[in-house]
């Protein structure tokens, strides 16, 4: 079987059709994946609680119920609820939200925008800090400043994301004044888009929440960067460029960043997954109106078709970015690329 | 007589540990002449890459010079420091390692590779960097070189890839060139043609060889002089013929009895008795003694004698006693 990392040198290249047939099985598999995750998402949102009992008040009759579950599907059998919630899910459609009453694309594209926007720029800031900082500690391996941020990151990976956004909202809401510390300030509609990067207020309103957000995934993206980068440094090939007298500029950015990076993507690629999954609490904690406080308070009321989109949405993103991810290897890795050149 | 492209007087290279100071390199002195090959050969952690991580100022921290002079072309650079060591490697001395499957980068294009080492050397432009480059290629037997100049490295095969090595070690026409073990890691029948094409290119533009290897038949074929390198001391020193075939010093002669080696008529193969020591437990005396068979009271208490030329033995074998 092949590995997750087909990094070994005398790997053979592989053909162009090898290749079609590689990303046909992952896209298969991704494919199952997700009904997996669909009937797992589905079938125990079943389970969690009846939604009837919270959109009808103490008033209710049995009538009112039995037509409530009728024209919400539940009284039909088990299977064929799963089956109309996957046709509909294919084509975007996901229901009614029980607590609203609009469709549940609807909602969720009206509250895309600012988890987007919000895992953008915190994906943004993880990574360009985390390698930044990665290199920076795998350079000066043994110095001040490389332990100091070691020891600092220690702190970032181990306090949890609600307690970091506590302490920010703490610091510079409540005690400096210098930031707000819920919502997302003023916003701006380009279309069907809100955006908060064109007012003051909505880029101050980003600063919070986004580092509360990506501080975890810079940790780990800087300890990863690190141990891979001290790695490649020892490698044979670091010492030959040595050797023919390369600057250390040219050694360690040229030559030892780019193979860093390689196994550094797929692992970055699923923690931006996981940046969106992870937006729930920082949502939370600052009130941020996205897919994920949706969620949270899809929760409180058992709006199913709300919670189960929201998971659907999920897999498909962390399916879909690791499919990406592993093209991205046949990007940047020439020995995974169809051989042009012909072989030995 | 000429400078000698590189002239190592007694250099000692010391590693600090927390048990005291290991000396992998003690007081080794040897001369290479321009144009000349000096094959370095001794058993697994002599402390032949050592010395030569030392000349071209690559020792592992904190492994240092702790002693003794380097001279290239009669310039000391033993004390060079960062940037001005740094122009000397690739410019002055060129490096081939062991494994071509590890030494390219496996990322950049091998012309790229040619290029970024001239251009850090040279004051050429970038297309003349390429056209050498090719030229380069040409010179080390790569067959279609214009096309292969921009090929990434797992396109080529091993024996292809030492070539491609041999290339960038050239490539700033350096005036000694370090291999170690440049073959050890090649098949058998690609070995000779790399060892023949190094000889070739070096004989060509009289470039001096430090030529690291365990393989005498390799040594047999290229070196013009041989160092025998024991627990970091030098054993013995002298022209190949007679190295080979009337070694001094009993530690070279176990080493030739323990190879295969046609020219020596020997037909048994057998095995120096015991072990290296450790670099922590060197014995007391010559540190050969233990497992010399011409082992004698004085050889407990004292050192061989400080060698220049032949074996550095108290009972050296006359030259009379071999066949
Ligand atoms: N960091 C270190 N700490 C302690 N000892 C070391 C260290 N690095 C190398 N040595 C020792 O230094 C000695 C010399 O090593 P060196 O690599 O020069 O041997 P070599 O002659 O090249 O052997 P080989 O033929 O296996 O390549 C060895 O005994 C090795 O164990
Ligand atoms: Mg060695």
């Amino acid at each position: 079987m092949r590995g997750r990392f087909p990094l070994d040198p005398s790997a053979r290249p592989l053909s162009a059709g090898r290749m079609l047939a590689y990303t046909i099985q992952r896209v298969f598999q991704s494919a199952i994946v997700l009904l997996v995750v669909g009937l797992v998402a589905f079938s125990m949102f079943r389970f969690v609680g009846d939604p009837i009992d919270n959109m009808l008040g103490q008033e209710r009759t049995m009538e009112d119920v039995e037509r409530l579950r009728a024209q919400l599907g539940l009284d039909q059998p088990f299977v064929v609820q799963y089956y109309k919630f996957l046709e509909g899910a294919v084509q975007g459609n996901f229901g009614v939200s029980f607590r609203q009453g609009r469709p549940v694309s609807e909602i969720l594209l009206e509250r895309a925008p600012a988890t987007l926007e919000l895992a953008a720029v915190s994906a943004l800031l993880a990574i360009s800090l985390g390698i930044a900082l990665g290199v920076f500690t795998a350079i000066r391996r043994n110095g001040f400043g490389a332990n100091v941020i070691m020891s600092a990151s220690l702190i970032g990976v181990s306090l949890p994301t609600f307690l970091i956004g506590i302490l920010l909202i703490y610091l510079f809401s409540v005690k400096l004044g210098w930031l707000p510390s819920f919502g997302r300030g003023d916003t701006v509609d380009i279309g069907s888009w809100t955006t908060g990067f064109l007012t003051s207020s909505g880029l101050r309103a980003l600063i919070l929440p986004s580092i509360t957000l990506g501080l975890y995934q810079m940790t780990l993206i800087m300890r990863l960067v690190r141990s891979e980068m001290l790695e490649v440094l020892r490698q044979d090939y670091i010492r030959f460029a040595r050797a023919r007298g390369l600057r250390e500029r040219a050694v360690n950015f040229r030559h030892a960043l780019k193979n860093t990076l390689v196994p550094v993507i797929t692992v970055t690629g699923l923690q931006l997954g996981s940046i969106i999954a992870f937006a729930i609490i920082t949502e939370t904690v600052f009130q941020w109106p996205g897919v994920g406080l949706l969620f949270i308070n899809a929760i409180q009321f058992v709006d199913i078709p709300v919670m189960a989109a929201y998971l659907m949405l999920i897999s498909v993103m962390f399916v879909g970015i690791n499919l990406i991810v592993d093209m991205l290897y046949f990007a940047i890795d020439p020995r995974l690329r169809v051989d042009r050149t012909g072989g030995h | 007589m000429t400078t000698p492209t590189l002239s190592i007087q007694n250099l000692t290279v010391d590693i600090p540990t927390r048990h005291g100071i290991l000396r992998p390199v003690q007081n080794v002195s040897y001369d290479i002449a321009p144009g000349e090959i000096l094959g370095v050969v001794g058993e697994s952690g002599a402390g032949k890459s050592m010395a030569g991580n030392a000349v071209i100022g690559l020792l592992n921290p904190p492994a240092h010079i702790a002693s003794g002079e380097i001279h290239l072309n009669g310039i000391r650079i033993d004390h060079l420091q960062g940037d001005e060591m740094r122009r000397l490697r690739g410019k002055q001395i060129g490096m081939v390692f062991q494994d071509p499957l590890t030494s390219l980068n496996p990322l950049l294009r091998i012309g790229d590779q040619l290029t970024e080492t001239m251009l850090a050397h040279l004051d050429i432009s970038q297309s003349e960097a390429r056209q050498r480059a090719i030229a380069a290629l040409e010179e080390v037997g790569i067959p279609g070189a214009a096309e292969r100049v921009d090929s990434y490295p797992h396109a080529f095969s091993g024996g292809m890839r030492q070539r491609v090595v041999i290339a960038l070690a050239l490539c700033a026409e350096p005036s000694l060139i370090i291999a170690d073990e440049p073959t050890t890691a090649l098949d058998v029948s690609v070995q000779a043609q790399i060892i023949a094409l190094l000889k070739k290119l070096c004989r060509e533009r009289g470039t001096a060889v430090m030529l690291i290897t365990h393989d005498m038949g390799v040594i047999a074929e290229a070196a013009d002089r041989v160092a025998v390198m024991y627990a970091g001391q030098l054993a013995e020193l002298g022209p190949v013929r007679e190295v080979l075939t009337a070694p001094l010093h009993p530690y070279t002669d176990g080493l030739m009895g323990s190879t295969p080696l046609a020219s020596r008529g020997k037909d048994r193969l057998h095995q120096i008795p015991g072990a290296m020591p450790r670099l922590d437990s060197l014995p007391q005396g010559c540190a050969f003694h233990p497992r010399c068979p011409r082992t004698e009271a004085d050889c407990k208490v004292s050192p061989g004698p400080q060698l220049i030329d032949g074996a550095a033995c108290l009972h050296p074998i006359a030259r009379e006693d071999v066949a």
